[in-house]
């Protein structure tokens, strides 16, 4: 069996792995620095106790699907207020409850969500308080 | 194979009783209901309004300038692209089949508060494709912002005109936006939500307290010792085009 144009073809595969591999030979060996949100806002320095909502853990791991639940209970079912599992209650607000300690936005929110390239559109209509003309 | 008579019937009639109890036991109209937040929505209390713009002043804008403030409401200039969630409009426009040439001068020159009617059987909700529109316990007719997909299926459904698309990216048009209330966004549609925002902390809607003449009055139609009942009782309304069937709940005194 012959292999016509067989240089080119099998250049071009070459080619193909090297490229399709790209991510995960490219970042071996080197460190990238893991993102540091920031708890320095003067709101979370007057707390006595430095808690979240609901604990670190949990928050950082499923903020997201907090948030769809408060959006949901708030807006579709008109109930506004959220209880934590330590029994104490919030305001089921983005701007209000959650920017009110986490002030800091783009040393909190946004240094995490561009580490992995997320994008929530919740400040498209949201508003930053910091922002406010 | 050969069956009897009585063995076909059997089946048959076992066949046709696995169609039937499903439908029966969670018919589809059940399915339907669940859906509405609250579910009986009709025997629950329903807010409307009741506007004398009798008493309104010739020029007087407190009550859009309040709401559009309050809700962040983007004044854009151009009318194919504005957006508004209570404006004014003349008498001819706002009852075309109650108005005539031989009405007096005042009554044609009268400037009627218009908003989203709150209809209690509301079309927007019927057409929109994402339920984004919904109807609350109490009657608000309300928008899910999250949801809307910029269809503008409501905006066709609405008799009153009372939606609005953002054709544009709202922000830029905001003079003073209020941090307490969020902005839409470009491809949205937007309506007066009576206000649910202020209602769930206990405030009137934000038009009605703006109104130094009291013109505008809020409160809950299926109490009968109610401010707005008694008024309403009192003096003769209209509302508009209730000919279909639409039910709005803002009445006005003429």
């Amino acid at each position: 069996m012959k292999l016509y144009n067989g240089v080119k073809i099998i250049a071009g595969i070459v080619i193909f792995v090297v490229l399709i591999t790209f991510p995960f030979w490219y970042g071996k060996g080197k460190t990238f620095p893991q993102p540091a949100p920031s708890l320095d806002t003067p709101a979370i320095s007057q707390l006595k106790d430095k808690r979240c909502v609901e604990e670190t853990a949990f928050m950082r791991a499923n903020h997201m699907k907090l948030l769809v639940t408060w959006r949901e209970a708030s807006v579709r079912e008109g109930n506004r207020h959220y209880s934590a599992t330590d029994g104490r209650i919030f305001e089921a607000k983005l701007s209000g409850t959650c920017l009110k300690c986490h002030s800091n936005k783009q040393q909190f929110c946004d240094r995490c969500h561009n580490y992995v390239g997320a994008k929530p559109n919740c400040f498209s209509c949201h508003i930053i308080p910091g922002e406010v003309k | 194979m050969e069956k009897s008579r009585r063995e076909f019937l059997k089946i048959a009639g076992v066949s046709t009783l696995s169609l039937i109890v499903p439908m029966i036991s969670f018919p589809t109209w059940a399915k339907d209901n669940l859906t509405i937040p609250g579910g009986e929505f009709l025997t629950a209390k329903r807010w409307g309004m009741a506007i004398d713009a009798s008493k309104c002043p010739v020029g007087c804008v407190d009550c859009i300038t309040a709401c559009h403030g309050a809700h962040n409401v983007p004044d854009i200039a151009n009318p194919r692209h504005e957006v508004k969630w209570i404006g004014q409009e003349k008498f001819a426009s706002v009852f075309p089949n109650e108005s005539h040439p031989y009405l007096r001068d005042s009554q044609k020159q009268l400037k009627l508060p218009v908003l989203c009617n709150q209809c209690a059987n509301p079309p927007c909700v019927r057409v929109c494709p994402t339920k984004s529109t919904f109807q609350r316990q109490d009657g608000i007719v309300m928008m899910d912002y999250h949801r809307c997909i910029g269809c503008r299926l409501c905006m066709a459904a609405c008799p009153y005109g009372a939606r609005s698309m953002n054709y544009r990216e709202p922000r830029p048009f905001i003079a003073k936006l209020n941090p307490d209330f969020p902005t839409r966004t470009k491809g949205v549609v937007e309506k007066c939500n009576f206000c649910q925002e202020r209602l769930a902390i206990g405030l009137k809607p934000a038009c009605v307290t703006a109104c130094k003449n009291r013109a505008l009055v809020f409160g809950d139609m299926e109490n009968p010792q109610s401010e707005i009942r008694l008024l309403i009782e009192k003096h003769f309304n209209l509302r508009r085009r209730a000919n279909l069937g639409t039910q709005p709940q803002i009445y006005y005194i003429v």
